[in-house]
């Protein structure tokens, strides 16, 4: 039984009344935002795997990510209606809107989980579609369905599902993993945690609301500045590994290590912070953000663009 | 009740769920782009089989 389901407020409409949901709310359930996150690092993932893929092999495999990611992102809204429509983040989502009924949400997610499983493994290789169902499988039964309402390690273990795609992208093309993309997996689970924790510093009330035990919520602020500190000192020099393992060039040392100290100088300034004042938690939070571009970024154009304009060209 | 007499009965407006001019178009809008994902699903398997060739049966782990 859910924590919080006592007290939803999700609008249903009755059962024989028609859907007035139109073609955008179902793209909302998809949460593009995400999906193009999720999309940009499998890209890198793909473009940095050795090997060799035919050019429309590797748009069928982002497609299908994308898809998957989608698929995950509108199971999540079906599960998590009841907690949406108590948090004013989320409060306009479409089913805690009564757009789209919840069941609708679930038929769309498990299509579309469905489709994009099968086509990957059909069209690429089973490898890369074993990995895509797995992250939809963690991210919607291990996070949003147990996790998420029942620890504060949530974000921290849940976070596994948002650094696979990397992954998948380089079994895409390689049928393999080695260390290069368990690395790169490594570097966005530990970028989730005070990437999130930033954002749940200056949510607090909106996730205590929802009941959601969030680490500021169950530990409290101090604890949680504490944490994003501590993970963000773990998070930079794994994020410069890539460079002195020779994985990456010159370009990304530089880069990892310029935006690293940055990244830390946000998050001392968060755990510094004694009263609850939002800037620069919500500074570290958009950093953050831009941080895990600038590193995939540099990392596609200082190791993958090369064989990109190589796989295109032939 | 026969059929014959069922279908010479003049339409009862209580009967069945008449839908709103905003929900026909909402529901026109989602037809729309269940055909264009269905129809460039076939694309898709079309031009990979097409690039693929004979390896579309074979797939490596």
């Amino acid at each position: 039984m859910s924590l919080i389901s006592e007290g939803a407020e999700v609008r249903r409409p009755a059962l024989a009344e028609p859907s007035l949901a139109t073609v955008g709310d179902y793209i909302a359930l998809l949460k593009p935002r995400v999906m193009s996150l999720v999309v940009f690092t499998a890209l890198v993932g793909l473009s940095v795997a050795p090997g060799s893929l035919h050019p429309i092999t590797a748009f069928t495999a982002l497609l299908c990510i994308a898809v998957g990611a989608g698929a995950s992102g509108a199971l999540n809204m079906w599960f998590d209606a009841d907690i949406d429509a108590k948090m004013t983040r989320t409060a306009r989502r479409p089913v805690p809107m009564g757009r789209v009924q919840p069941g609708e949400a679930l038929a769309f997610g498990l299509t579309l989980s469905g489709f994009s499983v099968v086509v990957l493994g059909l069209l690429v290789n089973v490898l890369a579609a074993a990995l895509l169902a797995f992250t939809i499988f963690f991210y919607v039964a291990i996070y949003t369905m147990w996790l998420k309402r029942s620890t504060p390690q949530n974000i921290v273990i849940g976070g596994a599902a948002g650094a696979f795609p990397p992954m998948i992208g380089w079994a895409a093309v390689t049928g393999s993993l080695s260390l290069e993309p368990i690395l790169l997996f490594a570097i966005i689970f530990i970028w989730t945690p005070p990437h999130f924790w930033a954002l749940a510093l200056y949510k607090t009330e909106d996730y205590a609301r929802a009941g959601i035990p969030m680490l500021p919520v169950v530990a409290g602020e101090v604890v949680t500045r504490r944490h994003i500190l501590l993970y963000t000192l773990l998070l930079v020099p794994v994020a410069i590994a890539p460079w002195p393992l020779g994985f990456a060039g010159a370009m990304y040392g530089v880069t990892s290590v310029v935006t690293g100290a940055i990244m830390l100088l946000l998050a001392w300034q968060v755990f510094r912070e004694r009263r609850p004042a939002e800037r620069a938690c919500r500074n570290l939070f958009a950093f953050s953000i831009l941080y895990l571009f600038l590193l995939f970024a540099v990392l596609l154009v200082d190791r993958g663009w090369g064989g990109l304009i190589a796989r295109i060209a032939t | 009740m026969s059929i014959g007499l069922a279908m010479n009965e003049p339409a009862n407006k209580d009967d069945g769920v008449v839908l709103t001019e905003a929900q026909k178009r909402a529901r026109r809008s989602r037809s729309i782009a269940i055909a264009v994902s269905l129809a460039a699903l076939v694309l898709l398997f079309y031009v990979m089989t097409l690039v693929k060739g004979p390896m579309i049966l074979v797939r490596p782990m």
